[in-house]
This record gives C-alpha cells, sequence and structure tokens, in this order.
C-alpha cells in the first residue's frame, strides 16, 4: 500500500498493514437506531416503509456488538470504540445509550436525500462513515438489524472497504494482527482466523450487554457526536435515497398469523406422544 | 424510550420538574436491571425467604443506583431528586415488592441520615461501601413495644469513656439478618419522650449483637425481617450520626425520604398491576365476551387509572419541593398514605378481577395482594400518616 504505517489499518484502502501486535484496539461499530418495538410502528403508505420520524431507541442487535468491542479495547487495554449510524433527523437518542455503555465518541450520517435508501446505498454510507471515524483495527456490525432488514449490509461495507468479511461471530479473540473468530454455524461453530483490520459481523446474544450506569449515562451527555450530511462525506445525494436505490418495494402483505400449536394431553403415556410428533416432524 | 402511561401529564408540569433525556435513559436502566436480575429471582428468593443481599447491591452499586443523590466526595452520583423517583417508580414494577424494599432501605431509610449527619470518618468508614454496595445496611429504630410510636423506644446506650454500650432489642428489621451495620436509633439520656434519642452506627459483627429471630411475614417474603438484640453492645462513641440527643430530629426527616421512597414505588407498583390486570380482562373471557366488555370493570379499573394520575402528579409536587429544599413533611404524609392506600386497592382488584386465577401462587397477583399490604403499615402505619395529618390541620385534641 502506499501510505506507510507502523501498524493499524491503512485509511486509504482499509487494508490490513503488517504488525506484529495491537498495543490498542480502535474498534467501529455500525449501530442502527430503530423505533421502540415496544410500541405499535407503522408503514408509510406512499413508501410502505416503517415511519421513523419519532424518536429513535438502540436496536438490540447491535448491543452486543457494543458489548463485544468494549470488551475488546477492555482486553487490549487500550483504544476506544467508535459508533457509525444513519438515521433521520439527526436523532442520537440510541447512539446516546451506546455512548453510555462507553463508547467513546459516534459519527452520525442524516441527510433528508437518505429517505429510502436501500441495503446497498447503506452500505455505502456506513462505510464513508467508517472511513471518517479513523484509524480501525476492526469494524463490527449487526448480522442484521430488528426492523427493516435485508442481512447483507455488513458484507456489502466489507466489500466496499476492500475488507476480509466475516459472518456470525460469537467470540472474537485478537491475536497480533489476527482475528480469531469462532463462527456460529448450525451444527456448532467453525474456527475462522483473518487478518486485521477486518469486518465481522456478531450474532445476537452471544454476549451480555452491559448496563448503561448512572456516571456513563452522566458522561454519554457530553461524548463527540460527529453529524454529517452525504456532502460532507462526498457522496453524490443521487447515488442513494430513493433516487439511488436499486430496489422498488411493490407490495407490503401482513405476515401469516401463527397457527394454533398442539396440545398433548398426558394420560401417562404422553411422552410417546411427544416423541411421535417429533418424529414426524423429522426433528429425531 | 417512552415508558409510562403518564407521557400525557408531563406537559403539564413541565414548569414543576423536568424530565430530560438522561432521566429516560435512565429509567431504562433500572428497569432491565430489575427484569433481568430480580424478577427471574423472586420466586426462588420468595421461597427461600431471603435474597442474596450483597450479590444484588454489589451490582446496584457498580451501577450507581445506590447514592443517587448522595456526595460524589462518599462515592454518591450527585444526581437530581428525580432519579430516586425513578428509582423508586422502576423497583415498584419488580416481581417481588420485598426487595424492592429493601434496595428502598439501604437507599432511603438507613444511609440518608448518615449522609447529612454523620462525620467524614464515619462517611468514609460506613456510607462510602453502602453506596458500593459493599455493606448491606439496616434502619433499627422500631422495637417490640414501639412501632410508628417512636417516643416509646426503649433500647438505650449508656457512655462508658469513649464508649456506648447499648442494651435492647429492635423489631421488624428490613435485611436484618444480612446487615453489615445498622443505623440505630436509642435513648442517650432519660429526658423521654422525644427527647435524648441519638442515632448510632452499629456494626453487626460487635460482640454483644444477635439476630434473636428471623420473621415469618405474611407478605414482603422475599426480604428478610429480623428481631435483633443488643446485650452490652460496645461501640465507640464517634459512631455517633450528628450530635447526641439530635437522633429523633435527624430520623423524623430520615423518615421523609422513607415515606416518599415508598410512594414512589407504588406508583410503579400500580401501573404495572394495572396494565397487567387490563391485559388479561381483555384476553380472559366469559358468557361470550372479554371480562372488560362488562362496565363495572371498566369503571373500577378506570377509577384506579385516575387516582394513579393524582398520586403521580402528587409525588411530581413532592419531588419539586424537595428539590426546592423546602419541608416536605405534608407531602411524605400524603404520599405514603394515599400511595399504599392504592396499592391495597390495586391488589384487591388485580385479585377479584383474575378470579381464581388470582388466587393461585402461580399468578402474580397473590405476590402482590401479600407484599403491598405491609405498606399500610410499614414506615409508619396509614393511621399514624392520618394523625399527623390531622394535627396539621389542626384536626383533634392535641
Amino acid at each position: 500500500m502506499s501510505v506507510a504505517h507502523t501498524g493499524g489499518a491503512c485509511a486509504v484502502c482499509y487494508r490490513a498493514v503488517a504488525r506484529d501486535r495491537i498495543p490498542s484496539m480502535n474498534v467501529v461499530v455500525c449501530v442502527k437506531q430503530i423505533p421502540d418495538p415496544a410500541d405499535p410502528g407503522s408503514l408509510d403508505p406512499q413508501t410502505k416503509t416503517l415511519k421513523r420520524d419519532g424518536k429513535l431507541i438502540l436496536d438490540e442487535s447491535d448491543s452486543y456488538g457494543v458489548e463485544m468491542a468494549l470488551q475488546l479495547v477492555d482486553t487490549a487495554g487500550g483504544g476506544e470504540v467508535t459508533l457509525v449510524s444513519m438515521a433521520p433527523n439527526n436523532e442520537v437518542s440510541g447512539l446516546r445509550t451506546a455512548l453510555a455503555m462507553g463508547a467513546a465518541k459516534a459519527v452520525l450520517v442524516s441527510d433528508d436525500a437518505l429517505a429510502g435508501t436501500d441495503a446497498l446505498g447503506t452500505a455505502k454510507v456506513l462505510a464513508k462513515a467508517i472511513e471518517r471515524a479513523g484509524d480501525a483495527d476492526l469494524i463490527l456490525a449487526a448480522t442484521e438489524s430488528s426492523d427493516g432488514y435485508t442481512g447483507t449490509v455488513p458484507e456489502q461495507i466489507a466489500e466496499l472497504l476492500n475488507l476480509p468479511s466475516v459472518t456470525f461471530a460469537k467470540e472474537i479473540a485478537i491475536d497480533g494482527s489476527t482475528a480469531k473468530i469462532q463462527r456460529q454455524t448450525e451444527a456448532g461453530y467453525d474456527d475462522v482466523e483473518s487478518p486485521l483490520p477486518a469486518l465481522v459481523s456478531v450474532t445476537a446474544g452471544v454476549v451480555e450487554p452491559r448496563y448503561p450506569s448512572f456516571k456513563g449515562i452522566m458522561a454519554a451527555k457530553s461524548k463527540p457526536v460527529d453529524e454529517v450530511t452525504l456532502g460532507d462525506l462526498g457522496i453524490d445525494a443521487g447515488s442513494v435515497g430513493w433516487a439511488g436505490g436499486g430496489q422498488e418495494i411493490v407490495e407490503v402483505t401482513a405476515a401469516e398469523e401463527r397457527e394454533a400449536g398442539t396440545i398433548v394431553e398426558d394420560d401417562g403415556e404422553g411422552f410417546n406422544k411427544i416423541v411421535d410428533y417429533l418424529a414426524e416432524l423429522k426433528v429425531i | 424510550m417512552p415508558h409510562a402511561s403518564d407521557a400525557g401529564l408531563r406537559s403539564s408540569v413541565v414548569d414543576v420538574i423536568s424530565f430530560t433525556d438522561e432521566h429516560e435513559m435512565f429509567r431504562t436502566t433500572v428497569r432491565e436491571v430489575v427484569q433481568k436480575e430480580i424478577d427471574p429471582h423472586a420466586d426462588a428468593w420468595e421461597a427461600a425467604g431471603v435474597f442474596p443481599a450483597h450479590e444484588l447491591f454489589a451490582t446496584l452499586g457498580q451501577l450507581g443506583l445506590l447514592g443517587l443523590e448522595y456526595d460524589p466526595r462518599w462515592g454518591g452520583a450527585g444526581a437530581d431528586h428525580i432519579y430516586t423517583m425513578i428509582l423508586g417508580e422502576e423497583i415498584g414494577r419488580s416481581a417481588s415488592l420485598g426487595i424492592a424494599m429493601a434496595i428502598a432501605v439501604q437507599t432511603d431509610m438507613a444511609t440518608p441520615a448518615l449522609h447529612d449527619f454523620g462525620s467524614d470518618e464515619l462517611r468514609e468508614r460506613y456510607l462510602r461501601p453502602a453506596i458500593a454496595g459493599q455493606h448491606v445496611t439496616a434502619i433499627a429504630v422500631s422495637e417490640p413495644d414501639a412501632g410508628s410510636d417512636v417516643a416509646g423506644l426503649r433500647t438505650r446506650a449508656v457512655r462508658d469513656g469513649d464508649e456506648w454500650v447499648i442494651n435492647g432489642a429492635k423489631m421488624w428489621i428490613t435485611n436484618g439478618t444480612q446487615a453489615d451495620w445498622l443505623c440505630l436509633l436509642c435513648r442517650t439520656s432519660d429526658e423521654g419522650g422525644y427527647q435524648g434519642m441519638s442515632q448510632i452506627i452499629v456494626p453487626t459483627d460487635t460482640v454483644g449483637f444477635s439476630v434473636s429471630r428471623k420473621l415469618d411475614k405474611l407478605g414482603m417474603r422475599a426480604s428478610d425481617t429480623a428481631e435483633l438484640a443488643f446485650d452490652g453492645v460496645r461501640v465507640p462513641v464517634t459512631n455517633t450520626i450528628g450530635e447526641v440527643g439530635r437522633g429523633f430530629q435527624q430520623q423524623m426527616a430520615q423518615f421523609q425520604n422513607e415515606r416518599m421512597i415508598a410512594a414512589y414505588q407504588m406508583v410503579g407498583a400500580v401501573e404495572f398491576a394495572l396494565e397487567r390486570t387490563i391485559g388479561y380482562v381483555n384476553e380472559r373471557r366469559a358468557f361470550g365476551a372479554p371480562l372488560v366488555a362488562n362496565q363495572s370493570i371498566q369503571y373500577e379499573l378506570a377509577d384506579i387509572a385516575a387516582e394513579l394520575d393524582v398520586l403521580r402528579h402528587h409525588n411530581w409536587a413532592a419531588v419539586a419541593a424537595y428539590q426546592q429544599g423546602d419541608d416536605i413533611t405534608r407531602h411524605a404524609t400524603v404520599a405514603k398514605l394515599r400511595a399504599a392506600r392504592l396499592a391495597r386497592r390495586m391488589a384487591d382488584t388485580a385479585v377479584q378481577f383474575h378470579g381464581g386465577m388470582g388466587y393461585v401462587e402461580e399468578t402474580w397477583t397473590a405476590r402482590f395482594y401479600r407484599d403491598s399490604r405491609l405498606w399500610s403499615i410499614g414506615g409508619g402505619a396509614d393511621e399514624v400518616m392520618l394523625r399527623t395529618i390531622a394535627k396539621m390541620n389542626g384536626i383533634g385534641t392535641d
């Protein structure tokens, strides 16, 4: 690469720069701020997308990545966690929660032209935001968000930044300039190694996100949130949003209602019925 | 995150107290802590008749929940009183009001006097670890023959050189079997009545102190309550909180904190009970329609909702008065009285509207019915609240 480094990532191309060890970890976490799932959401009848004009909260899916990042920084003994997010109306409520957990700072992209942005457009914006966030050793994201999702954004970001990508991580350990990752599979997990920097998507539920403490909540008030527009990131507004989207939402239909479960009355031999039922499902 | 059914009320008190995003985030933290650290264990702790106070308090202490308004010099958070109200409301939503009460003893019943009147040495030695959750604390005022009638207490400390020698007994002591130290109110002179009392810190590992028995209560069963014995217990005179002889006055101030945290808890408790009862009467069908189709059920629950609004508003007024440094005796007394009575009404209604399901242990209503009953007795019985209000209003012959 054309930029000389003694360690860390190349700010130009995001390829790994060889080094013996990482004395500190700078981790960027992609976080999404979503409408509170506890409140009934609604779709915009015109755009057929989820309304996001109210107060947003940190997507729970992302709290695992934030926690994992904080633990990696703690283990390294130095460095910091930076958040990147894209949200309407310069909404920062969800970011403040992650800052209260311990993240150091955030980059927030907010621009009216982003309405209707599809997955690839989101990846373009977040990739630029990650570059703006600075020298990252590792970038984490959730495998998918909780509100509207495709589950493809992390890999698209990795491609745009020319980084190795590992999905479904349940555990990450840093060894020198290598990330050792347990990648969750249906049967268990695979051990995967990746050079750093890399983009890793984290499976929900693999760590216990810490509670924002009182001190953390107070400290979050004054942590820097770099609020930027598409122009600040050098992104053409026509390449994102409805204008740049490669998709159109043609129709939205309600999900089928779940069918009632099967009740097994136990007459002393109920276990046999359960075994038969599971065999019928080919589970056993 | 919008949590409360109080959203519509807030705008009308915006000039009285102001809720910030940080208050809301704090509410979320406390709610999650309750849901993850308390609720999953409530059944087991209820069955055991005790909960691991040191373990739970350490978690709460690390999050800064046990010394919200206390001076950061002693490890406190230096927060405003709204945070205390939020803490109370959210622990009131827990599956065990016994645990909520035990936490409130630590935060608002056993430690305020030490914070406000104690020497620096005492605060360093006893307040700091209590705020951190390393020490479990208890408030020791009531006695077998003197509960709400504090003037009747007989436990006595006699000075012997630089030490107090304490003899007597204390009753109904929450956290009593686990406490590391007590905030003891006892007689230190022969003046009698409300005179000549002092507050003294008594470490429970002091020779002569013992737990006479753990009490088997109707409710609040997850929280340990004890009778304590003092048989020649010697502690340094420097363990006196504030002035010798001013214990009653200091305790009266501490009681205001106790009564307000009880009222804050009942807002959360009633709110959550109401939400769950409304959910049940919407789901449960009888005679071809949901229970909620009955106007009598609608009106009873609506009336409780209205009472809850009034209590919540009153609490906000109390918070505002407290923050302005006003005497909140009347606020606290009225709040405690109305909160306890509303909780009893809510509990009775919840059991009734759940029918047979409301009367069994597998439904939350049974424990709620038992637990909520305490608050018309503990922290000053309803009758003591009424007596205080009667005096303030010039009703009666005193």
